[in-house]
């Protein structure tokens, strides 16, 4: 039998993007507010999921034409690397910097290494969700 | 506040344990989740239900909650959503390759290398 | 350099990452972690001297001073075992080229072993309780897809009952570290163990005594709690089995060993005798499975819940001689279980089985092979001068020496036990008629042997060399038997 989900696919279209832009809004707002990157990455691979939920595999592996297993290794290199960079510096392991700057737009703004490593979070749960969604669902 | 949140956590406990003891292989994976569930609210519990404010950034913070069992939970969280994730990834493949999910059953596979 | 601790747990994080980037070149695969192996063998040597020249290094994570961040503490015993463990997955890695099969390879499994690389140097070294339950659960993680890589029915079905009850006694970990951090109100565990001098012998200390045996115990193999290491050890390859074999258990050791002689010693009649009654059945449940098996694995598998017993029971006795003794047998004891599984992988190779019964006259065509496992196993035994030899001198003497005279007279005779079960292996697969019809053509099995014998021949000095061990040895049990000296390296007073 085939179902109509014209409405569904219609929504999961415009939704995806709330969704998206949400949880980069979380992911910001991490560290001094409630969020971060495991939030981001969570709720990012929940819109991802919306999407395989309206379409199929198929068209979403045309839509995120990339490996999820290698965006772990992404994530997990800045994670590392941020870490490490403190071996750079001489100062001890996963020293973050940070510091205050006046940017255009944003006025005066906190830019923090655990940004960066928060990012890294980002990529690897988002890598490991959906390469488990994808293994799970593949043979059906 | 903190007898209740015990009682609670004893509750999930009990519940984790009837479904881990059953056969099915789902259930005994809700089972795992419910227990990490209970161990996560033992912890913070454990860290003390005061009252006070969020943990906030600042030093004239007359009240606040102790940061460090939220810090912990979050970790344990993390790692129970890994773990729970990989089982049933495993879990599902094992229902593939052996053709059952009922524990009775799953024995007796002879190894080869 | 400040940061000189955490490179054997980077190096193979980093190169980790970067085998991820070359799942489908094998080749390079191979060469990145052969080469990062070697490295973490460099790095842990270099922080060895460093230990023994300076004393505890500590790295205080993120510049958190010491109560309050994550610490990470290389103390002589942790960098001893980091050393140890880089060594034996060097060797093991070398040995996979061979025998893990291409599937597996290129299937993440040098990655995976780098993580468990990590999670293993970690445990030794952190100085956080909370972070060695972090650790703990990277470790694991690895081991439980080393279990399953490959993904036969036997391996299926094993991985979920060994996921099942590492998930249970993860459970049990986190309860009980919050139950301590309500006590003491630290995660540091210098700090903890400073904090729990002042409580004293408390009742809920001994109860926390309890539960932290219960998750170690679960990890390490001991008496009513070893039910599920047989069937799961079984099932995953040679290689992978030497990996577990030598290390998985030990970090639960290492942890009851650190736990027991940093936190837990204010109440000693009652958590150290438990103890060493545990020590007992272990080292007896362990010999009766050594005895009864007719198969290769279950043999030495079994083998390693006796060396667990005898572990436990130098710990129980607590006094210097036997703290000596018990780190002496287990940097022994890691090494030469990895060495006897990898031979004993060869011989499954070579025969096609794993039942003794069905093997016989190797001898003839695997000359090498059978003596080597034979000086394997008489170190495994601890017949002098080999290796196993000093550690269960010193503990047996210490047995004696406060009064525990059915403990030391079970250790020899589980000495016993062990030298019998290994060297019935040798007769039976190595000498007698050959029975297998097919084993006319011999095999090439230099590749696979070598690593084993490098594994053999370091055991070997090592129990030759003892003279030469026997300071580092001893500056190690100086920081485990005063604590004092643990905690002023870590909080800096």
């Amino acid at each position: 039998m085939k179902t109509n989900d014209v409405i569904f696919q219609t929504v999961a279209k415009v939704v995806f993007f709330m969704i998206i832009f949400f949880a980069v809004h979380l992911f910001f707002a991490g560290h001094y507010y409630p969020g971060g990157g495991f939030v981001g990455g969570l709720l990012t691979s929940g819109a991802i999921v919306l999407l395989l939920l309206a379409f199929d595999i198929k068209t979403v592996r045309h839509g995120f034409p990339l490996d999820f297993k290698w965006l772990i290794g992404l994530g997990l290199l800045f994670s590392v690397g941020t870490a490490a960079g403190s071996l750079l510096f001489n100062v001890p392991f996963f020293t973050h910097a940070y510091n205050y700057f006046q940017l255009p737009l944003f006025g005066k703004t906190s830019l923090h290494t655990a940004m960066l490593f928060d990012l890294g979070v980002y990529l690897v749960v988002i890598g490991v969700t959906m390469t488990i969604i994808q293994t799970i669902g593949e043979s059906e | 506040m903190e007898i209740l949140m015990c009682i609670i956590a004893g509750l999930l406990f009990a519940a984790a344990v009837y479904l881990m003891l059953s056969k099915s292989l789902l259930r005994i994976i809700i089972g795992t989740g419910l227990l990490s569930h209970g161990t996560h609210l033992m912890l913070l519990t454990m860290g003390g239900l005061k009252t006070g404010a969020v943990p906030v950034l600042g030093e004239h913070a007359s009240t606040y909650t102790d940061p460090i069992p939220q810090a912990l939970i979050l970790t344990a969280i993390v790692i129970s959503f890994g773990v729970t994730a990989v089982f049933l990834v495993i879990a599902y493949r094992a229902y593939q390759e052996i053709g059952t999910d009922n524990m009775e059953q799953m024995r007796g596979m002879e190894t080869d290398d | 350099m400040i940061n000189l601790p955490i490179l054997p747990i980077l190096i193979p994080l980093v190169s980790a990452v970067l085998l991820l980037f070359l799942s489908k070149r094998v080749y390079a695969q191979r060469v990145v972690s052969v080469a990062a192996s070697f490295a973490t063998v460099i790095a842990a040597a270099v922080v060895l001297m460093k230990v023994k020249t300076d004393g505890i290094q500590t790295v205080d994570m993120g510049s958190w001073p010491a109560p309050f961040g994550i610490t990470l503490v290389s103390d002589m015993l942790s960098i001893l075992l980091v050393l140890t463990s880089s060594v034996i997955t060097l060797c093991v890695v070398i040995y996979s080229f061979r025998s893990i099969g291409s599937g597996r390879e290129a299937f993440y499994y040098y990655p995976i072993v780098q993580f468990l690389l990590v999670g293993v140097n970690g445990s030794f070294t952190t100085g956080d309780i909370f972070n060695l339950f972090v650790f703990f659960e990277i470790m694991l993680m690895s081991s439980y897809v080393l279990i399953v890589i490959g993904g036969t029915k036997a391996q299926l079905q094993e991985s979920i009952k060994y996921i099942l009850i590492n998930v249970i006694s993860s459970a049990i970990f986190v309860i009980a570290v919050g139950f301590l951090y309500s006590v003491t109100g630290s995660l540091n565990m210098a700090h903890i163990s400073a904090r729990l001098t002042d409580i004293g012998g408390e009742p809920i200390v001994t109860v926390l005594a309890l539960l932290f045996l219960i998750v170690f115990g679960l990890k390490g193999g001991i008496f009513p709690l070893y039910f599920w290491l047989p069937g799961s050890y079984a099932a995953p390859p040679a290689p992978v089995l030497a990996l577990f074999g030598a290390l998985l258990t030990k970090v639960g050791v290492y942890a009851i060993l650190r736990t027991y002689t940093l936190f837990f010693y204010h109440d000693q009649p009652f958590t150290h005798d438990i103890l060493s009654l545990l020590a007992l059945l272990t080292m007896i449940a362990g010999s009766v499975g050594a005895l009864a098996y007719k198969d290769v694995k279950q043999i030495l598998i079994y083998n390693i819940v006796i060396a667990v017993g005898v572990l436990l029971f130098g710990i129980a006795i607590m006094t210097e001689e036997s703290i000596a003794g018990t780190l002496f047998y287990f940097i022994h004891d890691m090494i030469i279980k990895a060495a006897l599984f990898m031979l004993g992988g060869i011989m499954v190779w070579i025969t096609g089985t794993s039942k003794m019964d069905k093997m016989g006259g190797l001898i003839r065509q695997y000359p090498a092979l059978g003596w080597t496992f034979l000086t394997a196993s008489f170190a495994l035994a601890g017949i002098p001068p080999l290796s196993g030899f000093i550690g269960k001198l010193l503990i047996v003497r210490a047995g004696f020496e406060s009064g525990e005279y059915v403990g030391a007279i079970v250790v020899l005779l589980s000495s016993l036990a062990v030298l019998y079960s290994v060297v019935t292996l040798f007769m039976e697969v190595f000498w007698k008629k050959p029975k297998l019809p097919q084993l006319h053509a011999k095999k090439q099995t230099s590749s696979l042997f070598l690593p084993a014998a490098a594994l053999v021949v370091l055991s070997v000095l090592y129990g030759v060399g003892t003279e030469a061990v026997y300071p580092y040895v001893m500056q190690a049990v100086e920081a485990l038997i005063h604590p004092e000296i643990y905690i002023d390296a870590v909080l800096k007073e």
